[in-house]
């Protein structure tokens, strides 16, 4: 163990960098994960792009047709249409855009205060590591979706606020393994010359630390993602995430789910969506876990 | 053994302390208060609303007296319905919900355990791969598109079972396998990684080398040393399953804990969403107690002092 830490710790920079091309190399070999991440940028591309692909408006009424009615393809409705006769498929893109967003902020939000927390913890170490992670600790066994919840029932129901709250309560294992990376860094003989020369913690948590944690973050960063994805369709499912005229994954499967009896295609589309983001960016993530972090295979 | 637990309760109580604070707190933050509504009472009804719900004195006094309630089981009054407590729906409601994630966590781990020891036994082969595929897709679909999809499958379309209602067997089937399903598949992903890694441990190979059967080595060396993952992963487990819960009482109409705190949510019933919250987090905490002791009973690595 002791030989091979130090063989690590002396590897040069060259070696460092190309630590990262065999990542890459390792993640391209892995045909699932590969597969997924095409099928991943296509659904965010397709999303995001919807306003330019020459689809109907989300909001566009068409009279003529019945509400829930089946995939027509003829007038290029890919899912049917919704309560309000508006195309499904195209409110599902819409719906998209908010889902996979509140996934990257609520992700980004989680980023930050995990790095810096657990980051903080591993390099001042002792008494401080301990609170910190005492809090941690405590924070682990509340049931975060049921403060979410309430922060909802308490602050009215809008976005940002979900954004926040979301990302605020999904930092905890993001802490963590920012901890035990640093933990294992701050040892180093680099540290201690940075040290030596008299950078500033501050400086050396920012500019050596966090940099050094680089891989395990971005594997837990992809799986992550899903998670808040995954949350956020919860609470909308239940009524108490985005609201209308907004809608996301959550509300449109939630809707679809009422009146599956007569229009099965809604939810198996809505929901099938859905699902296959959170699978590809699972495959994703495990993709970047094999490849970033080989001894965990 | 018994320092242990002190120890472990000495850490239980602060956070149960976290909890309860703020979710008063955060109540007492909501702007407009419980009785802001659309229709003005005068404000003498209103000034008797808030003496009878002691919302007039101060705050500290009122969190003392939740504090106190909460001592005795008293969780405060529902603010919505109005002939019931919130301790009477909330412990009306847990012999439901209690018996659905019962089962299905035992569930969970049986299926989730067998299948990760199979797959793991049987490393890179196909049945490792289609266990773990599967056991993925458990994992990405939410059990919120799992449960209306069994349901327009089993119970539309075949007509096998009924899809909602509650207090026959076969009320039971469906709810329980879109709760437990994503467990499984946690568990299975788990039990997996862990009994792969045990397998190549050195104690493993010593069990070997000494001539032991396979079936002994497994059984009484590696998979007892494979589950400890599995168990630290019970608290999280049970927290999940009380999260799922609360959709699939929804979906399927069935009368537990979850389906009020929904209601009280949209409801706005301060009292009630407060009450399941201090309740479930509770129980959440003594469940991480139970899986802490025993990780202790399992693993001889862990001492007691």
């Amino acid at each position: 163990m002791a030989v091979a830490d130090i063989a690590v710790g002396t590897v040069p920079e060259v070696k460092g960098r190309s630590l990262w091309a065999d990542a890459r190399h390792r993640f391209l070999r892995n045909k699932a994960a590969v597969a997924s991440l095409i099928i991943f940028c296509l659904i965010v591309a397709a999303c995001f792009l919807a306003p330019h692909l020459g689809l109907r408006a989300p909001d566009d009424i068409n009279w003529e047709l019945e509400s829930w009615g089946p995939p027509n393809l003829e007038l290029g409705y890919l899912l049917g249409t919704d309560a309000n006769n508006r195309d499904l498929f195209v409110r599902t893109l819409y719906g998209g855009q908010v889902s996979l967003l509140v996934g990257f902020t609520a992700t980004l939000v989680s980023l930050v205060i995990g790095v810096i927390w657990g980051a903080t913890a591993g390099f001042i170490g002792g008494r401080v590591d301990g609170f910190m992670m005492r809090i941690v600790d405590i924070l682990y066994s509340i049931p975060f979706i049921f403060f979410v919840i309430m922060l909802t029932v308490v602050f009215g129901r809008f976005i940002t606020l979900i954004y926040v709250a979301i990302g605020a309560v999904s930092w905890l294992d993001m802490a963590r393994i920012v901890r035990g990376q640093t933990i294992s860094i701050r040892r180093r003989e680099f540290i201690e010359a940075a040290e030596a020369s008299g950078v500033s913690k501050w400086r050396i948590i920012t500019r050596h630390i966090i940099p050094n944690c680089l891989g395990p973050v971005v594997v837990y960063v992809t799986l992550t993602v899903p998670n808040v994805i995954l949350t956020e369709s919860f609470i909308s499912f239940l009524g108490m995430g985005v609201q209308e005229p907004d809608s996301s994954w959550g509300t449109l499967v939630s809707e679809a789910a009422v009146v599956m009896e007569i229009a099965p295609w809604a939810i198996i589309g809505t929901g099938g969506i859905l699902a296959v983001t959170l699978l590809c960016l699972n495959f994703i993530g495990d993709g970047m876990r094999d490849a970033l972090d080989p001894k965990d295979r | 053994m018994l320092h242990y637990l002190m120890r472990r309760l000495g850490g239980a109580i602060p956070t149960l302390f976290v909890i309860i604070a703020g979710t008063f707190f955060l109540m007492r933050l909501a702007p407009g208060g419980p009785f802001a509504r659309e229709r003005k009472v005068p404000p003498e009804v209103e000034a008797n609303l808030l003496k009878a719900y002691h919302l007039d004195e101060p705050l500290w006094q009122q969190f003392l007296r939740y504090l106190n309630g909460l001592l005795h089981g008293d969780f405060g009054p529902s603010f919505k319905y109005k002939d019931f407590s919130v301790a009477e729906l909330i412990f009306g409601g847990f012999p439901v919900s209690l018996q659905l994630g019962g089962i299905a966590i035992v569930l969970a781990l049986t299926i989730g355990l067998t299948l990760g020891i199979w797959a793991a036994l049987r490393q890179n082969s196909i049945t490792d791969y289609a266990a773990m595929s599967v056991s993925m897709v458990g994992i990405a679909v939410p059990n919120f598109v799992v449960a209306p999809i069994l349901t327009l499958l089993i119970g539309m379309q075949l007509q096998l079972l009924p899809v909602g209602g509650w207090g026959h067997a076969s009320n039971y089937v469906l709810p329980v396998i879109a709760l437990c399903l994503p467990q499984i598949a946690a568990i299975a992903r788990l039990t997996r990684a862990s009994m792969i890694e045990v397998l190549s441990s050195n104690f493993v190979r010593t069990a070997r080398a000494k001539g032991l059967p396979a079936r002994v080595t497994i059984t009484r060396h590696a998979i007892r040393a494979a589950v400890l993952p599995v168990v630290s992963y019970l608290g999280p487990a049970v927290a999940n399953i009380i999260t799922g819960s609360v959709v699939v009482e929804q979906i399927f109409s069935i009368p537990g804990i979850g389906r009020y705190f929904v209601q009280g949510s949209l409801n706005r019933d301060y009292t009630l969403v407060m009450g399941v919250t201090v309740f479930y987090g509770a129980l959440i905490i003594l469940c991480n107690l139970i899986a802490d002791l025993l990780y202790g009973v399992l693993d001889p690595k862990v001492r007691y002092d």
